[in-house]
């Protein structure tokens, strides 16, 4: 991602399409879309996910975070017509990045809430993908499913006070 | 940003909002409060891991032929997206001013009586949102709930049964909650609220209907 980012490389890329475009589609799907208008909307994801590479910041997001809130963000357009407020957005200045230190944090922490969603029971598991495929209006999800949402809240609020101190 | 902030957005809405199941009036309040609060926008960023998360175990499902050249070819036909200009600092937050097409002098404003006046902001159809102003000391006639009700404090500060909300806190009434919110003495208090159904007015409605009834 930080090569298609910073070198615009397309090889880079189409690693990334491989990896993610088939996964939007089944999220598209799964959300309610056919299987022709999934693929025209994965394919505008991956267009978006180039186009707005400069905007991805990896002490706050992974990748696979990115790519949902792209696919999320396309999803609402395609299927509700809604607009979707964003909050405003905080970047890193041309100067500045992020610490090192705090976006391989962040990228371990993503990647042990993957493995710790797979370890939950069915059940639990089928709710939160409900939830984030749009099945459930408001969420019935038990807050005590033991996943370390906690340490990325945390790891991401670090992020943002390193970058609110950076924009002083 | 204001570091005082005491009333935050709930585990619920949070993660409604970051799986895209709000109403967008709902969202507006949302985003608004996100604007305004560190402590919210990381935990938004917990939940929009999650939902990366999601994305990640999702097994996929197989691009058509010739998909990958198709974005290519999309990308290379689309305009460069221009980095956004940081928006210049004023009382309403980014979101809002979206909305109401620029700041607090842009808002046109409706009186609802007693020094109290609105501006209704365009969302769909599910749940409504309007600005509030409420003069310093005035207060918004006692209402209960049909549905929720999110109100952001955007400026000054109100009270009302439960606590006091200064600029960033959100309210979150309900069903259960009847309250007369009173705007601080020292600043006119500026509130976005939305809602999914109409308030209950205890006694102002009732009143007001009655010369009519009376024909």
């Amino acid at each position: 991602m930080i090569a298609v980012r910073d070198n615009r490389d397309t090889d880079a890329f189409a690693s990334l399409f491989g990896h993610f475009a088939p996964r939007v589609k089944a999220f598209l799907m799964k959300s309610g879309t056919d299987a022709a208008q999934a693929e025209e909307c994965a394919q505008d994801v991956m267009a978006t996910l180039w186009q707005k590479a400069h905007l991805f910041d990896p002490s706050r997001a992974s990748v696979a975070t990115w790519v949902f809130t792209i696919a999320r963000n396309r999803r609402i357009d395609a299927l509700r017509k809604d607009r979707r407020p964003e909050p405003e957005d905080i970047t890193w200045g041309p100067e500045e990045t992020p610490d090192q230190a705090d976006v391989l944090a962040l990228q371990q922490d993503s990647e042990a809430l993957v493995s710790a969603m797979a370890t939950l029971p069915d059940k639990q598991r089928h709710l939160i993908e409900a939830a984030y495929f749009g099945d459930l209006s408001h969420s019935e999800i038990a807050r005590e499913t033991g996943l370390p949402l906690g340490t990325i809240k945390s790891r991401i609020r670090l992020a943002l006070e390193r970058l609110r101190h950076a924009m002083k | 940003m204001p570091d005082s902030i005491k009333h935050h957005l709930t585990d619920d809405l949070l993660m409604s909002y970051s799986a895209g199941n709000l109403p967008e009036a709902f969202g507006l309040v949302v985003a608004a409060h996100v604007s305004m609060c560190d402590e919210c926008r990381a935990r938004l960023g917990a939940f929009d891991t999650l939902g990366g998360s999601v994305i990640e175990t999702c097994p996929g499902v197989e691009m058509d032929r010739g998909s990958l050249d198709a974005t290519l070819s999309k990308i290379a036909n689309a305009p460069q997206i221009a980095l956004g200009a940081a928006p210049a600092p004023g009382v309403l937050p980014a979101p809002v001013r979206d909305y109401v097409g620029g700041d607090l002098e842009a808002v046109r404003w409706r009186p609802v009586g007693l020094g109290v006046k609105q501006s209704i902001l365009r969302t769909s159809r599910a749940a409504t949102v309007r600005l509030l102003y409420i003069p310093a000391g005035a207060a918004v006639p006692d209402h209960g709930h049909h549905g929720t009700e999110l109100t952001l404090v955007l400026q000054g500060a109100f009270s009302d049964e439960c606590d006091r909300f200064a600029a960033g806190d959100i309210e979150i009434a309900n069903e259960e909650l009847d309250h007369t919110p009173v705007a601080d003495i020292g600043a006119d208090c500026i509130c976005l609220a939305a809602t999914d159904a109409p308030l209950k007015f205890k006694g102002l409605l009732p009143r007001l209907a009655q010369p009519f009834l009376r024909i």
